[in-house]
């Protein structure tokens, strides 16, 4: 199971403990991984904004480039795995446009043929590695704890790029995981929904609603925890907790762990290997509660 | 095939008008839509229950309610795909509206906000002797977004709707968008003028639920990103949705990947430098936990931002 890894801006810029999570994690699972330290951001959906084709042809550069080594793509991005997961979608499905976006990849020396599969870390667990070999790895079952699942849009959206019809499974992909690790699911309506990040800017009143309105929804539902796929959602989940808490007058306080977090914890790493300590929602406390202190 | 509706049920002039859900076990055929189940249960289980539904053909659009949690139309949701061996499934109204009785919900807020983006033609001169002429191809470019039958089902689902009733919604920004592109049209600038204010355009989340429900493959949000690149392209008014979109590209352009503080700097400007002071106390609390980049706080361009800055370049030749 080798992947040229796309570890996105958001792992190396303001979730940093993603990163080291996801490093921790990997080498244990029987994955190996070769960092595409040379592509591009897929542009968020914000650059497609402005002009998708661009989006699309810079992310045509990233597939080439992982095609020319014979590997699919490892996101561990909800964001950059639905940009991404959208542009392949638009490239194999229109050759007349690959064709197009292929022109102006050429003068770089590049043709990408359609051939690359891009995959979720998420996704990478229950397909590729699997759930038999994954519960070989799990030994400290997160027993007790009530995780909430938070996806973030693009790896939920649209559900025809996003090869849903393929693997039917994958809306579901994360709640499987958290009761592979032994934690129980805390179901709540908002766990597919837009966690307000890509509006922080535009309309903080708006995007700190929905903060507040999914953690303390997850919460009421008996949450210990939330765990998320996506460190976009992380940045406004976790970041923006306490203000969008202190917008709606009240406390909320609930820990966003970022996937391979949890699931590092559960191959009982020590939650400071993980980057927990860097999480602004300090997850000390229920973890403590499952004989997990920091 | 014995299956269960559970129906959410609401009517006003009951002592108790709930709302509260009540469950309809029948026999109904895999290939049944979920309006036929509906329709069933109204003729043989209880009359009173309260649903609109026309053609059945979806072609309408009035059967817009949410099933097992997602806004569909009832008549093009086959029970079959929904369950195979008679799961119960949930049938509830519409979202971010009104509800008037069970499923049935009042569509007034739905239409004022279509009116509100005047969708209708506005020629600068006096009408031409016979038709109209467009070219197919921009007629053709229109004919996804002209499917819109105006069913409600991408405003139930709209998350910024959920929190804002102001937002003009996905239904609306899609119908802006079939007149702004009308080459027959020449109040494009003024509309995208009005679109840029607050609650319109740019507070679009980009969640694309409307894209996942819309039951005619209009793709809202796909127009309402359309209509953002036109205002670009026209230079509208900048605000911090549009600058947004335009340094987040620009530094894309100069570096490969995103420098979030750069992001945030050049958005907000001295124009809404409270923002950037609003931030100082998250910013601190990241600093203090150590949650800052790997590389350090400046973010060095990729080292093959050469390539990406001719990408760039033969992009806008192309374009």
């Amino acid at each position: 199971m080798k992947y040229a890894f796309f570890p996105g801006c958001v792992s190396k810029g303001a979730c940093p403990e993603l990163y080291q999570s996801v490093m921790q994690v990997y080498p244990k699972l029987g994955i190996a991984l070769e960092e595409m330290t040379t592509a591009s951001c897929t542009g968020a959906g914000v650059l497609q904004e402005k002009d998708e084709k661009l989006g699309d042809v810079l992310n045509a550069r990233t597939f080439a480039l992982a095609e020319q080594r014979g590997l699919p793509i490892m996101t561990i991005c909800s964001t950059c795995q639905g940009v991404m997961s959208q542009a392949n979608h638009r490239l194999t499905t229109q050759p007349e446009y690959l064709q197009g976006i292929n022109a102006i990849l050429q003068e770089e020396g590049l043709t990408y043929r359609g051939t690359t599969t891009i995959k979720h870390f998420l996704w990478i667990l229950l397909e590729d590695v699997g759930e038999e070999a994954l519960r070989e790895k799990i030994t400290k079952r997160l027993t007790g704890l009530r995780a909430a699942p938070f996806y973030g849009c693009y790896i939920q959206r649209p559900t025809e790029a996003l090869g849903f019809e393929e693997h039917p499974d994958r809306g579901k992909a994360l709640e499987r995981i958290i009761e592979i690790l032994g934690a129980e699911v805390v179901d709540f309506p908002g766990k597919t929904r837009c966690c307000g990040f890509p509006i922080l800017t535009i309309n903080k009143i708006n995007s700190l609603s929905m903060v507040a309105t999914h953690t303390q929804d997850a919460k009421s539902h008996g949450a210990d925890i939330m765990v998320t796929p996506c460190p976009l959602c992380h940045l406004n989940l976790d970041g923006m907790q306490s203000q969008a808490a202190s917008q709606q007058k009240t406390s909320i306080n609930l820990p966003i762990l970022h996937l391979p977090q949890l699931l590092g914890l559960a191959m009982g790493m020590k939650p400071k290997t993980l980057g927990l300590q860097r999480n602004l929602i300090s997850p000390d406390l229920p973890l403590a509660r499952i004989g997990m202190g920091p | 095939m014995l299956t269960t509706l559970r129906v959410r049920r609401y009517n006003p002039e009951d002592p108790q008008p709930g709302p509260f859900f009540e469950d309809y076990k029948l026999e109904l055929d895999p290939s049944d839509s979920v309006l036929d189940g509906l329709i069933k249960v109204r003729e043989t289980l209880d009359d009173s229950l309260a649903l609109r539904c026309s053609c059945r053909g979806a072609i309408c659009g009035s059967c817009g309610m949410r099933i097992n949690g997602h806004a569909a139309l009832a008549c093009k949701t086959k029970v079959m795909s929904l369950t195979q061996s008679g799961d119960t499934i949930e049938v509830e109204p519409m979202n971010n509206m009104p509800v008037i009785k069970d499923l049935v919900t009042d569509m007034a807020p739905f239409w004022e906000k279509i009116s509100q983006v005047q969708p209708w033609l506005k020629p600068s001169e006096p009408p031409p002797v016979g038709e109209y002429l467009a070219s197919p191809e921009s007629m053709n470019h229109l004919a996804g977004v002209m499917s819109c039958i105006m069913c409600g089902v991408c405003v139930s689902d709209c998350t910024v709707l959920e929190v804002d009733t102001s937002f003009v919604g996905p239904a609306a920004l899609a119908k802006a968008y079939r007149f702004v592109a009308d080459p027959r049209d020449t109040s494009t600038t003024l509309r995208l003028e009005t679109l840029n204010q607050p609650s319109g355009m740019w507070d679009c989340t980009r969640c694309m639920e409307c894209i996942q429900v819309c039951p005619k493959g209009v793709g809202p949000m796909d127009r309402i990103m359309a209509l953002r690149a036109k205002g670009l392209e026209e230079k509208v008014p900048s605000t911090c949705g549009s600058r947004h979109a335009e340094v987040f590209t620009d530094i894309i352009k100069h570096k490969g990947i995103l420098d979030e503080p750069m992001l945030a700097v050049r958005t907000f400007g001295l124009k809404h430098v409270g923002r950037l002071l609003e931030m100082i106390p998250m910013v601190m609390q990241s600093v203090f936990k150590g949650k800052v980049p790997l590389a350090g706080p400046l973010h060095r361009p990729i080292s093959s931002i050469q390539h990406i800055q001719r990408l760039f370049t033969r992009v806008r030749k192309k374009s």
